[in-house]
């Protein structure tokens, strides 16, 4: 690896040399602490790659022109925080339905509403699920080091394309802000997936072609003229109330992401093979749970770590399978008990499930965790 | 109209001790306008400098009963407010006194992403009065830019570069779409003219209806420029008439103030570090066009001083 490509960058900064890496070509935001440094970012870089950045005049506008932006072929942006984050929710549901490639970036800060801008949260974790309104497919990733939101937010372009659906970066301001030395990887050391391009005429073009589990997106003014719709549609774009085309299309793109599943699902595990009690963790806690299994090893105890790096789909099997063989399962995380609920659910009562929460704007720290670690192991 | 002396004997409504930077053009506008009532006041803000610098707990600077709601809703909110007043007034449940609904928002808050809000609020005809401070961009974030934002500005989101030096947009006509709302009165106003800002505030603070106030907010943080400078920035802000004092009452349009000499833009522009870049030789071309935009804006206004617009 060149020496050069090595950086001491911030997460957000991080997240902008991702969204370039993967060939991100267009960008529409709005400022909002703590995501606001990767707008700045790409106000920068993306001119000088021929590019397009554009400051919108609020969140929903900005993802209405992501949305556009993707329409028209470009790998599109958009990042934020949480009360925009909830703004974007409508914008979010028109894009699974419509079935619209698109990466939103959601840098958790404390909430509801205004909240604590400069704190860390992990509080989005159900709303990147079940923010937008009906039954819909959700993609959401999650990275705990700077380095991971550079590889996650190329990894989130890349199933976005894939599975033609938007894909949530959820990660919370502390790995937003903090900075530390990563390694630019040079092109072609990640995979970057570019959608699929269209092959049939355009007479036999159907934008959502039922044959098709994820039908190829044809990009606006290229002779493939089609109708795009947030109502049920038809193959054809086109409103439709016919009950079977209706139930058809919300079973497709619910079915295209939860055949793929195993795909799109990435743990890291930590010393979890022989554990008797494991920590279930993501983002900036899971870095805290990282420390206490390592004291908790050191002390005799037999911990491990399971560590989600795709939050949706939940990572049921892996859950289900790790309560089997340890005797808890102890979830942190900087909300009230979100992450905890979709544990127990998995572990099916065969082993305990213990969350420990926080939302004082403060970290949980490695001691907390290796306490809750330690009344297990007993 | 009260004199300076009157004025200043008047009850400080916000307070000192609040966290606004040294230089910043808000206090002093807000403190004038809530001195150009006698009535008392409910006042709600849109996130923002004004609402983060003055509440920050456990202090708040407001000797009035405020309330922030969320970014885009300060014109909303305060319509709730007014409403809930009005209907707890007709039941006897409060005293009948009058009171004064009074908005604030900064620029990205009013100009951006709080406009459909305010002219929902203007539509509907709601008594209040409505202050925008516009200091040009997204200040409390960080300096991005706004549609308030002036033409060719450095921001952080439209960074002045070797191939597109700054903003390349013109401002938001604000003032004249609110206007355009067929509201009883609007205006635009600066800190500097203490007696314009203050003429204009009691005129809008008693009327009975929807009202709006535009007022440039230096800010040394998003300028660059010198805290102590902020006010003669302010007036060489309107002696360059780059902002221009008038007032539309009734969809009469008025100029309420003309600089004997009407100085070079170059003037205003070259203290403040975010207009740095223009005074490149290469960029020379673009501080013209930027000039002859403001003539064109001066001129126009001139032309329908007097004139029934609206």
């Amino acid at each position: 690896m060149a020496e050069h490509k090595k950086k001491l960058l911030q997460g957000n900064e991080a997240c902008v040399e991702g969204a370039i890496y993967a060939g991100c070509k267009f960008y529409a935001g709005y400022p909002i602490t703590p995501s606001t440094e990767i707008a700045e970012g790409l106000s920068v870089r993306l001119p000088k790659i021929g590019g397009k950045f554009i400051q919108m005049e609020d969140e929903i506008a900005s993802i209405a022109a992501a949305i556009g932006g993707s329409l028209a072929g470009l790998k599109s942006l958009t990042a934020t925080s949480g009360p925009g984050f909830s703004l974007k929710q409508e914008g979010l549901g028109y894009a699974c339905i419509a079935e619209i490639p698109l990466v939103i970036i959601n840098v958790m800060r404390g909430g509801p509403s205004t909240g604590y801008p400069t704190g860390p949260s992990q509080a989005d974790i159900m709303q990147a699920k079940w923010g937008t309104h009906g039954d819909h497919p959700a993609i959401a990733l999650t990275p705990a080091y700077v380095q991971e939101i550079l590889t996650e937010t190329v990894r989130a372009f890349n199933l976005s394309e894939k599975y033609r659906t938007p894909v949530i970066v959820l990660y919370d301001e502390i790995i937003g802000h903090m900075r530390e030395p990563i390694t630019i990887p040079e092109p072609g050391e990640l995979e970057v997936i570019d959608r699929e391009k269209v092959t049939c005429p355009p007479d036999e073009y159907f934008p959502y072609d039922e044959r098709f589990e994820v039908p190829p997106l044809a990009p606006f003014g290229t002779g493939y003229r089609y109708h795009v719709t947030g109502l049920n549609h038809k193959k054809d774009g086109f409103p439709t109330n016919d009950s079977k085309q209706i139930n058809e299309n919300n079973l497709r793109i619910m079915r295209k992401i939860e055949n793929h599943k195993a795909e799109i699902w990435k743990n890291e595990e930590v010393s979890l093979k022989d554990a008797d009690v494991a920590v279930f963790s993501i983002g900036s806690t899971a870095r805290s749970a990282n420390f206490a299994v390592k004291a908790a090893r050191e002390a005799g105890i037999k911990a491990g770590l399971l560590r989600p790096l795709t939050i949706w789909p939940f990572p049921d099997a892996a859950v289900k399978e790790l309560a089997k063989r340890v005797k808890a399962i102890i979830v942190p995380e900087l909300n009230l008990g979100q992450m905890v609920l979709e544990v127990e659910r998995c572990a099916g009562g065969a082993c305990k499930v213990e969350g420990i929460h926080r939302v004082d704007g403060e970290p949980i720290t490695p001691a907390q965790i290796l306490e809750i670690i330690k009344k297990h192991a007993k | 109209m009260a004199t300076l002396k009157e004025l200043s004997k008047k009850d400080e409504l916000l307070s000192g001790g609040h966290r606004l930077c040294a230089g910043c053009g808000i206090p002093p506008i807000v403190r004038l306008i809530l001195r150009s009532t006698d009535s008392g006041i409910v006042a709600s803000s849109a996130t923002g400098c004004l609402e983060v610098g003055t509440t920050v707990y456990p202090y708040s600077a407001w000797r009035i009963p405020w309330i922030h709601s969320a970014f885009e809703n300060s014109a909303a909110t305060i319509t709730g407010v007014e409403t809930a007043y009005r209907a707890l007034k007709k039941r006897g449940r409060i005293p009948d006194r009058d009171i004064k609904f009074i908005a604030f928002g900064g620029d990205g808050g009013t100009y951006d992403i709080g406009l459909q809000s305010l002219s929902g609020a203007l539509e509907r005809g709601h008594n209040f009065l409505y202050v925008c401070y516009d200091n040009g961009a997204y200040m409390n974030t960080g300096i991005q830019r706004s549609s308030a934002t002036p033409f060719s500005s450095n921001t952080t989101t439209s960074p002045a570069g070797t191939v597109i030096p700054g903003k390349q947009e013109w401002r938001k006509d604000l003032t004249r779409i609110v206007a355009a709302h067929n509201v009883p009165y609007a205006a635009q106003a600066s800190p500097h003219n203490w007696s314009d800002l203050s003429k204009k505030a009691e005129k809008a603070l008693k009327i009975d209806g929807p009202t709006f106030l535009n007022v440039m907010s230096p800010c040394p943080l998003g300028w660059y420029t010198k805290s102590e400078d902020s006010i003669k920035l302010a007036k060489l802000s309107v002696d360059t008439c780059y902002w221009m004092l008038y007032e539309i009452e009734e969809g009469v349009l008025r100029i309420t103030y003309r600089p004997k000499e009407k100085r070079p833009l170059a003037e205003w522009l070259q203290p403040q570090g975010r207009f740095k870049h223009l005074f490149k030789p290469e960029n020379s071309a673009i501080l013209e066009k930027f000039q002859a935009r403001v003539d064109l804006e001066w001129q126009r206004l001139n032309e329908l001083d007097g004139k029934q617009i609206f």
